[in-house]
C-alpha cells in the first residue's frame, strides 16, 4: 500500500497566531493551543503529525512564511515516524 | 528516525518560503492579506527569472515597507504617484520589469488621476492594487472603496449614499480604458484563489515584458485591525459582504 506522508515545520517565532492555516487544513490537525512565543502570540501546532498528507494548504495561506512542507510517497511497511 | 531524515530533503519539498523573501518578520497585523500577496509577487518574479530586472514602486500605506521584505530594487513614491514614477522608470529602462504595489487609499483616492492617465497612455507596467475597503495604516477611516453601511472611524453610523456616495469600482473604470490589456479582480482567502491569482499575476508580468499595455490586478483583501475583527471573522465577512459588490474574475483580457 502506498501512503502519502507529509511533514510540516512551523517557525514558531515568525507565527502570529492568525489561525488561517487552522481553518484551511483539510484534516483539522493544526491547533492554536495556549503556548506562546517570545512576542506573546499564540503559535500554531500540529496535533497528529502522522496524519499530515502534505497538501501544503497551510503553507499557501500563511501570510508570514512560517510553514515549510515536505511530502513523500512511501510503502507503509518501511515507513514509520 | 531514519525515515524522517529521508523525508527532509530538497526533492520532497512541496512548499517553502519564496527565495526572494528575506528573513525579516513583517510588520503587518496577524492574518493580513499583504503577506500572501507579497509571497505571490516574490514567487512570480523568481519563477520568471526577473530578479535582476525587476523594479518595484512602493506606495504609501501599510505596504510602504515592502522593500524590507522582498529583495529586488525598489523606489518609494509620493502618495498616489506610483504609476507616474513607474512610467518614468519604464520609459528610461524599457528592458526592465516595472510594477507598482498600491492600496486603495493610494490608487483610488489620492492617485486616481495618475492611475487613470498611466492606464490611458498604455504604459507597459503592472499595477497591483490591494483593496481592503478602508484606510488601514492611518487608523481605519472611510476609503472611496468602502462598501455601503460599513462602519469606519469617519462614518461610525455606516456609509450613507446621500452623504458619502457609492463605493468606487475603480477596476471597472480602468477596464473601459483602451490602454489596459488585462484587468482582473482576485482574492487570497483560500488555496484555490491563491493559485488562481498566481497564474493571473504571471500573465500580467508577461504582458508588461512583451509591451502589450497596462495590467491591473486587484486583490480583495482583509484589514483585521481596521475592521476590528479576528482574521477568520474578517475572511468570512469579506466573502459575505465584499465579494457580491466586487465580484472576482477577469474583467478585461486582450
Amino acid at each position: 500500500m502506498i501512503k502519502t506522508q507529509g511533514r510540516i515545520f512551523i517557525d514558531i517565532e515568525r507565527c502570529k497566531g492568525c489561525g488561517l492555516c487552522v481553518l484551511e487544513c483539510p484534516l483539522k490537525i493544526l491547533v492554536l493551543d495556549r503556548k506562546i512565543n517570545t512576542k506573546s502570540y499564540e503559535y500554531v501546532q500540529i496535533t497528529k503529525p502522522n496524519e499530515c498528507i502534505g497538501c501544503a494548504n497551510c503553507g499557501y495561506v500563511c501570510p508570514d512564511n512560517c510553514i515549510t512542507v515536505y511530502k513523500i510517497k512511501n510503502n507503509m511497511e518501511n515507513f514509520s515516524i | 528516525m531514519k525515515s524522517i531524515n529521508n523525508t527532509i530533503n530538497l526533492e520532497n519539498l512541496v512548499y517553502t518560503k519564496p527565495s526572494l523573501m528575506n528573513s525579516n518578520i513583517t510588520h503587518y497585523c496577524p492574518g493580513c492579506s499583504h503577506g500572501v500577496v507579497h509571497k505571490l509577487v516574490a514567487e512570480v518574479i523568481a519563477n520568471m527569472n526577473l530578479e535582476e530586472q525587476t523594479i518595484g514602486i512602493a506606495s504609501v500605506g501599510c505596504s510602504v515597507f515592502i522593500y524590507n521584505y522582498i529583495d529586488i530594487d525598489w523606489i518609494g513614491a509620493a502618495h498616489g504617484r506610483a504609476p507616474a514614477v513607474a512610467t518614468a522608470v519604464k520609459r528610461l529602462n524599457p528592458n526592465k520589469m516595472v510594477f507598482t504595489y498600491q492600496g486603495d487609499g493610494d490608487l483610488a483616492a489620492i492617485g486616481t488621476a495618475e492611475t487613470i492617465h498611466a492606464c490611458n497612455r498604455g504604459e507597459n507596467i503592472v499595477i497591483i492594487f490591494i483593496n481592503n475597503a478602508i484606510y488601514g495604516m492611518t487608523g481605519g477611516q472611510m476609503a472611496p472603496t468602502t462598501i455601503l453601511k460599513m462602519q469606519t472611524a469617519t462614518c461610525p453610523y455606516g456609509r450613507d449614499i446621500s452623504l458619502n456616495g457609492y463605493p468606487l469600482q475603480i477596476s471597472n473604470i480602468l477596464a473601459q480604458i483602451e490602454g489596459t490589456c488585462l484587468v482582473s479582480r482576485e482574492a487570497v482567502f483560500s488555496t484555490k484563489t491563491i493559485k488562481k491569482s498566481k497564474k493571473i499575476l504571471c500573465k500580467a508580468f508577461k504582458n508588461a515584458m512583451s509591451g502589450k499595455g497596462t495590467s491591473i490586478i486587484e486583490f480583495i483583501s482583509t484589514c483585521t485591525s481596521g475592521w476590528k475583527m479576528s482574521p477568520i471573522q474578517a475572511n468570512k465577512w469579506m466573502i459575505k459582504n465584499m465579494l457580491p459588490i466586487y465580484p472576482l474574475g477577469v474583467l478585461k483580457d486582450k
